[in-house]
């Protein structure tokens, strides 16, 4: 039979509830410049989204010019990416009736509204006009890393469990809809940060924000970037880049006991896979700025559609029996079994013989992976030496020429902590000679 | 010095006509295709390349624009780097090996981007070498193609002083009087022959033939090491009845004549090209360039025996080439001038068929089935091994006898001029051991 669209009837369901703020789909756009304004949002609940957290609002500020930096990889422009740009620059009452008219154009899309303000009195008053627009969230803004945190407020309220807590209080008092508390990556351990909105009495935690950074440095002026004519300043990292530290930190969170509040998940998120990796460690909805603004809007197709066919295929029938299925193999390194053992096999046919692997294992790695004597191109591996590290695997240029097999070693499993604690044998070392 | 350059050419020369079939690629083009190259460890591109220009450091360092890295990292290892950008059949050595071939994936465009690195040097007047201390030695070479130019380049290196003999009134050999003009026009050699002299001590004696007007036994007295780089003599003649009328000219001849001059074309309608080689098909592509309605090429075999790379036929099939195959010329025939060629059809194996004559008609025929090798202009020195017109030579270029070494088309029997770069350096290195082993007589 040919291949159909998914049955209805089997369909996954994508519809989410984080926190309390329930959504069509899991994939929100982040407080941001893509949520910015109302058309932008109506457009972006067109094509798919199936949530907002608008641009935060606040005192509206004053931006500069030259705003964003792009972190350019082997051509692969915006890998990374920051901005210095502040929070909204538009008055309230014209985002208060934004906000209001796209609720009424699209009133099942979930509408979270950033707030950033200081004095309680300030949080009280924009706390009621955001649900008086229609908010259905609210999202505290305790993370961003540049310019506003300069005047005690974003991620100088994060760093600060004692005034996150706080200020989270506030705000839950006066919010008569679900809070979230938006995290700063910019701190040695996650965990205290969240523990302290979840005393605050929030109810969901989105991270990350961006991470300090300069971006890059104008080597003919001397001058970091982005450059506001002859300075610059630190701005916050995000795009592709950052998805790593963002995952271990929603991960961290994801398994600590004592916090146990849902998460939206960022930091990075592209497509779809990235999608399901966050809710796989924990994430149930996730939030997407830097590939939005580098592609637009109509990304969400492939994220919706990615993710329906995933699910299909491992038989999830709804987001939330997939989130945090990761987090049980998050473990720690102690427990980690070290007699397991894997080593590289190269598929000859499909090998194009460029020899990256070689170099990369000779210069990089543990010398085991040699030219072929035989005139052919397709590299030997030397298993007795091979440690299993993985890298010929990832700068091999053909998908699945390179897999890393599981060897039957005769040893029985066995942790540094057991080895330590109870004396397990572990197996010979490789390639530490 | 005497005579460093020849006189400019004519503005008005008949290959003025041709541009650039490949365009060099932008910088975004550039550092896009530079950033896909795999950088491969002992790659097959290089291996590929007679001069074994480290290509995928050269790629690396236009992915970050370090152009002018990049240029000294190709002229490093070969000094006509410039001209092998454009002339190079790198469908069949660098860009053919590039390993993305074995996945079905567009290989790395090697040529453009040797072009967009070299042409910025020369754009730029980038120098990247210097001559080494004076050794008090002397090096002849005989011709002025590529392979004297990259021998004499290396030797300059090394600081041995040169002087090039070249029977003609200008430098460059094939790269300036035979290279299709899409591909490099002669002024464009001529550049790359100044940028190369301008190394300094470089002396060059034009119109000057040796054996002529100079003595083969007055270059071994009054030189401490001699190179061939002859390169090939003139076309081979089919040896038919009417081969002299006028209008039948040898190819190399004809291609020398529209890239130095102004040729007369004048009612020129049919032109056919006899042979089946490279040259053979660059003479159709430029005959059709210049604007002659009907172009043949007649070749002995079939279409697919044909010995001319197959990606340059293609080409001249697209702008309008036809073909005339197995067939076999017998006599040139007109009043005059040559008006038809008669022919007779040959098998497959090569035998004429009994009874199969027929004629094709033309007004201009280039006959290109080779040139004749100059081996012999050293067959009186004993030690030297001729074959069938070659110089025979080790892989330093020696060739057996003392003093004496040789490279390019004079010694490979006519090959691309990347191998005449390749084997002209490798002959200098060769000299430069055997002049700092030897003592001063």
């Amino acid at each position: 039979m040919a291949d159909r669209d998914i049955n209805t009837s089997t369909k996954p369901d994508l519809r989410v509830n984080c926190g309390g703020i329930k959504a069509p789909n899991p994939f929100w756009l982040a407080s941001a410049p893509p949520a910015n304004s109302g058309l932008q949002v109506q457009r972006a609940f067109e094509a798919g989204w199936g949530g907002a957290v608008w641009k935060t609002l606040g005192t509206p500020i004053q931006n500069v010019s030259s705003r964003f930096g792009g972190h350019t990889i082997r051509g692969v422009q915006g890998a990374g990416f920051n901005n210095i740009e502040l929070i909204t620059d538009r008055s309230l009452e014209t985002n208060f009736r934004e906000i209001a008219e796209t609720k009424r154009l699209f009133p099942k899309h979930a509408m979270v509204v950033s707030l950033m303000v200081e004095t309680r009195q300030e949080w009280q008053d924009i706390i009621k006009r955001s649900i008086d627009a229609g908010a259905d969230g609210l999202e505290l803004n305790f993370g961003c890393p540049h310019g506003m945190c300069e005047r005690g407020m974003g991620s100088a309220v994060g760093q600060e469990p004692k005034i996150n807590q706080e200020i989270t209080s506030w705000a839950v008092e006066y919010s008569t809809v679900p809070v979230l508390v938006k995290l700063t990556p910019n701190v040695s351990n996650i965990i205290p940060h969240g523990i302290a909105a979840k005393r605050g009495g929030a109810h969901g935690v989105s991270l990350i924000n961006t991470i300090k950074s300069i971006i890059g440095v104008d080597i003919d002026r001397f001058v970091p970037e982005p450059r506001v004519g002859g300075l610059s300043t630190n701005g916050g990292y995000c795009g592709s880049a950052v998805k790593p530290i963002a995952l271990h930190m929603v991960a961290a969170l994801a398994r600590e006991k004592e916090f146990g509040l849902p998460i939206s998940g960022i930091g990075g998120i592209t497509n779809w896979r990235d999608a399901v990796e966050f809710i796989l460690l924990g994430s149930s909805s996730v939030q997407v700025c830097t590939e939005v603004m580098l592609k637009g809007y109509r990304i969400v197709e492939d994220m919706i559609d990615g993710i329906e066919n995933y699910m299909q295929e491992k038989g999830f029938a709804t987001i939330d029996q997939m989130v945090g299925k990761a987090i049980p193999a998050f473990s720690e390194w102690g427990d980690l079994d070290l007699n397991y053992e894997t080593v590289a096999k190269i598929d000859a046919s499909k090998c194009i013989g460029c020899q990256v692997c070689v170099a990369a294992c000779h210069d990089g790695a543990h010398q085991c992976i040699h030219p072929n004597k035989d005139g052919s191109r397709v590299p030997i591996v030397d298993e007795s030496e091979c440690v299993g590290c993985n890298l010929c695997q990832i700068v091999c240029p053909v998908p699945g020429c390179i897999t890393m097999q599981p060897v039957t070693n005769g040893y029985q499993p066995a942790t540094w902590n057991q080895h330590v604690h109870d004396g397990k044998s572990l197996r010979p070392k490789k390639g530490a000679h | 010095m005497s005579s460093p350059l020849p006189a400019p050419l004519p503005a008005d020369r008949s290959e003025a006509v041709f541009t650039d079939y490949k365009l060099p690629p932008a910088r975004e083009h550039a550092i896009a295709e530079a950033n896909r190259c795999l950088f491969c460890t002992d790659a097959p591109c290089v291996n590929a390349c007679p001069t074994r220009i480290d290509i995928p450091q050269f790629i690396r360092k236009i992915s970050t624009d370090n152009v002018r890295g990049s240029a000294k990292t190709i002229f490093e290892a070969n000094i006509l780097g410039m001209s092998c950008a454009r002339v190079c059949p790198v469908e069949v050595l660098c860009v053919g090996a590039c390993v993305y071939n074995n996945m079905d994936s567009p290989p790395i465009q090697i040529g453009k981007l040797q072009r967009y690195a070299t042409d910025a040097a020369f754009e730029k007047d980038w120098r990247f070498f210097e001559a080494g201390p004076d050794t008090g030695k002397s090096v002849a070479l005989i011709g002025g193609g590529p392979a004297s130019l990259a021998a004499a380049h290396e030797l300059r290196r090394f600081g041995h002083r040169c002087t090039i003999f070249e029977k003609r009134s200008v430098l460059g050999g094939l790269n300036t009087t035979g290279v299709a003009p899409y591909k490099m026009r002669a002024d464009q050699s001529l550049r790359e022959v100044e940028w190369i002299l301008a190394i300094g001590g470089i002396d060059v004696q034009l119109n000057t033939s040796i054996g002529d007007q100079v003595p083969l036994a007055d270059l071994e007295s009054k030189f401490d090491a001699v190179f061939v780089g002859a390169g090939l003599g003139a076309d081979s003649a089919l040896n038919i009845p009417g081969e002299s009328l006028p209008g039948v000219v040898g190819a190399v001849q004809w291609i020398e004549h529209i890239k130095r001059s102004k040729a007369t074309l004048n009612g020129v309608s049919r032109c056919v090209v006899v042979g089946g080689g490279n040259t053979a098909i660059d003479a159709v592509r430029e005959a059709i360039g210049l604007g002659i309605p009907r172009v043949t090429m007649l070749y002995r075999g079939s279409e697919a025996g044909m010995s001319g790379y197959e990606h340059e036929w293609d080409a001249a099939k697209q702008q309008g080439a036809i073909g005339e195959w197995k067939a076999l010329p017998t006599a040139f025939e007109g009043t005059g001038k040559v008006q038809r060629i008669r022919c007779q059809r040959l098998d497959d194996a090569k035998k004429p068929i009994a009874g199969s004559d027929f004629t094709v008609n033309a007004d201009l025929v280039l006959v290109a089935i080779g040139q004749s090798k100059l081996g012999q202009m050293l067959g009186s020195l004993s030690g030297i091994t001729i074959d069938k017109g070659r110089v025979i030579t080790d892989a330093r270029g020696f060739t057996g006898r003392n003093k004496w070494y040789a490279g390019g088309d004079c010694t490979n029997g006519g090959k691309e001029v990347v191998n005449a770069a390749a084997e002209g350096k490798a002959a200098a290195h060769g000299i430069h051991e055997f002049l700092m082993t030897t003592k001063r007589t």
